[in-house]
């Protein structure tokens, strides 16, 4: 009975008090997160309201930003910033799956590992160097295409280039001239969506890489051993077990696209003009956010941009809930 | 008889290691044929070299022969898609595709094959999941998915997927192992069934499942296959004393 070590431990009140003083500190950081979401939505809200009051939805649908003269809609800009992400991820994203196949089911070990460190890599590399060589690498080569339709040397190129600037220089444009170049300084939408597609595909390949490796083996031998090539049991095994992971590799990709600013805002021209040429000069949120917030010195161009960003706080919102519900709908349960 | 299967000469290798050594089995057909044997023998390797998928294995080699229906599974030339379809295999965990229907579950083998016709599959998803003892349980659910049938239904799905490809050969890696009693009971009952249409391979470490279900029982121990015989003389008056010390549970 008077085992010394049978008798139950006391606890030190001291340990109890400092268990206690941790819980309130957690607390304490755990609000300071909550906080902080609370008071920027607030103050984006506030900065906000004088735009939105003025122009209410008119903000969203119209497309003329003109500081001079005071009117400020962002339908170019929304249109800029959905017309880029979605681009940039419709190319990623096949793109992302085969590097993520090729690592994962295809490439020896020695070369596997050292191609998904390179991609990863990728997202890595600064904004600006992004920008950087959007500029002087990719720039030039669009440009040197796209003098051609300037050129007299290409009569049949200079002919299509005079027709789509007379429909241009009516605010319209045909599907065709949507795709002819509208200047031939290389910059504008398309290098944007060129440079996003290269900036979030680290995303969604590294993602789709790690959920295809986690799909269980016997999955992969279920399908062989029904008689399935390799291909086929990538298409019916291994892809379906994985879209949820993929799915949400693609949603982070998107968010990614959706606010990227230094390296579009470097690269797209900056035009508050609504789309007429996939190779024109355009904009989006993010871009003018960074373009003009310095120079806006009117309470209601600078309202107008904080409500630029207030928009974009509610598209990213948006996108990772829409995200959730995705994943949970895509992801496989009850495997027993 | 001429047997369905024969291993001849058969060696596994994972690497420099060897798993497996000069097996030599024969089974005939329309029989339940039982490997067992304690931990890490080779039984599951034995079994995967069946239908090569040691093949999907860095470093894995067979060597020797397999034959089934006289012809070498290994031999140069031979397709080993196009040679698994012959082979059904039923895993240790159940394994459903899980963002397929049964439905699709049960006819994933006949649409790698090709087969398109709604009518066609319907009648051999019908066929299959009546012999693997599922129909009537899952009949007016075959377009849920397969994930939110009970564990042994799993089970017993993933055999009507074997089936529905008429496999000469059904191999069953521990089937029962992840279920429970009667889930059990209804899986050894339903292999006497299959007996009909198909031959049976099984890996079991439960001596008294071996003893119930099986005709014919090999005894594997670190690699070797120590004795093959009628399960009733394996079990009751075994020629090797390794054997005998196995299935009178003094080993292993
Ligand atoms: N992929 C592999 N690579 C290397 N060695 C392996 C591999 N798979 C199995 N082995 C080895 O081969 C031997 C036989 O393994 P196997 O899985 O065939 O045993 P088993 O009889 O099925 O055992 P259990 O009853 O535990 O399932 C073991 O020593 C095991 O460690
Ligand atoms: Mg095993």
């Amino acid at each position: 009975m008077s085992d010394p070590a049978r008798r139950l431990p006391t606890r030190a009140s001291m340990s109890s008090g400092s268990d206690r003083a941790f819980q309130y500190l957690i607390l304490a950081l755990a609000s300071v997160i909550v906080l902080v979401f609370v008071v920027s939505l607030y103050l984006l809200g506030k900065d906000s309201w004088p735009a939105l009051q003025r122009f209410g939805v008119e903000f969203f649908t119209q497309r003329t930003w003109n500081p001079v003269n005071g009117t400020f809609g962002a339908a170019a800009m929304i249109t800029g910033t959905l017309v880029t992400s979605f681009a940039a991820l419709i190319i990623s994203v096949p793109l992302a799956i085969a590097s993520a196949l090729f690592v994962a089911e295809y490439a020896p070990k020695w070369l596997a590992n050292p191609v998904g460190y390179l991609i990863e890599l990728l997202a890595a590399i600064p904004s600006v160097v992004y920008g950087l060589w959007a500029l002087f690498v990719i720039a030039p080569v669009l440009a040197r295409w796209q003098i051609t339709f300037f050129s007299p040397e290409y009569p049949e190129r200079l002919a299509l280039y005079t027709k789509c600037a007379g429909i241009w220089a009516n605010d319209q444009t045909t599907l065709q001239c949507f795709f002819v170049p509208s200047s031939g300084a290389g910059r504008g939408l398309a290098l944007a969506i060129i440079i996003l597609t290269v900036m979030i595909l680290p995303y969604t390949a590294s993602v789709a890489r790690d959920v295809i490796r986690l799909v269980p083996a016997d999955q992969r031998e279920a399908m062989y051993a029904l008689g399935a090539t390799k291909w086929e049991v990538i298409s019916r095994a291994i892809l379906p077990y994985a879209r949820a992971g993929i799915m949400g590799g693609v949603i982070l990709a998107l968010g990614r696209a959706l606010g990227e600013t230094l390296a579009v805002a470097m690269v797209i021209g900056d035009s508050q003009d609504i789309l007429k040429s996939l190779w024109g000069n355009a904009s989006t949120m993010a871009s003018v956010i960074a373009n003009q917030f310095g120079d806006a010195q009117e309470l209601l161009h600078r309202s107008s941009v904080v409500t630029l960003g207030f928009i974009l706080f509610f598209v990213s919102v948006a996108v990772n809930l829409l995200a959730r519900v995705l994943i949970g709908r895509l992801t496989p349960k009850g495997v027993k | 008889m001429t047997p369905i299967l024969s291993a001849k000469n058969v060696n596994i290798f994972y690497g420099d290691k060897q798993a497996v050594q000069n097996v030599n089995l024969d089974v005939q057909p329309g029989t339940v044929n039982a490997l067992i044997g304690p931990s890490g023998c080779g039984k599951t390797t034995f079994l995967r070299a069946i239908n090569r998928m040691h093949d999907l294995t860095p470093g894995a080699r067979v060597s020797g022969q397999i034959l089934l229906d006289g012809e070498n599974i290994y031999a140069p030339g031979v397709d080993p898609v196009a040679m698994r379809r012959r082979v059904g295999m039923v895993f240790q965990k159940p394994n459903p595709f899980p963002t397929m229907s049964v439905f699709d579950n049960v006819v994933a083998g006949l649409k790698l094959a090709g087969m398109r016709n709604k009518d066609q599959l319907m009648a051999v998803a019908e066929r299959s999941l009546k012999g693997a003892a599922l129909w009537e349980e899952v009949r007016e659910r075959l377009n849920t998915p397969a994930t939110g049938l009970s564990g042994g239904q799993q089970q017993r799905l993933c055999i009507a997927r074997a089936l529905a490809v008429d496999p000469e050969i059904l191999l069953m890696d521990e089937p029962t192992s992840a279920l429970d009693p009667s889930s059990t009971a209804k899986i050894e009952e339903l292999m006497t069934d299959l007996k009909k249409v198909t031959t049976i391979i099984i890996v079991t470490h439960n001596m008294h499942q071996a003893a119930r279900v099986s005709d014919t029982t090999s005894f594997f121990l670190v690699g070797d296959l120590v004795e093959h015989g009628p399960t009733d003389q394996l079990f009751q008056s075994p020629r090797d004393e390794r054997t005998e010390a196995y299935v009178t549970g003094r080993f292993g």
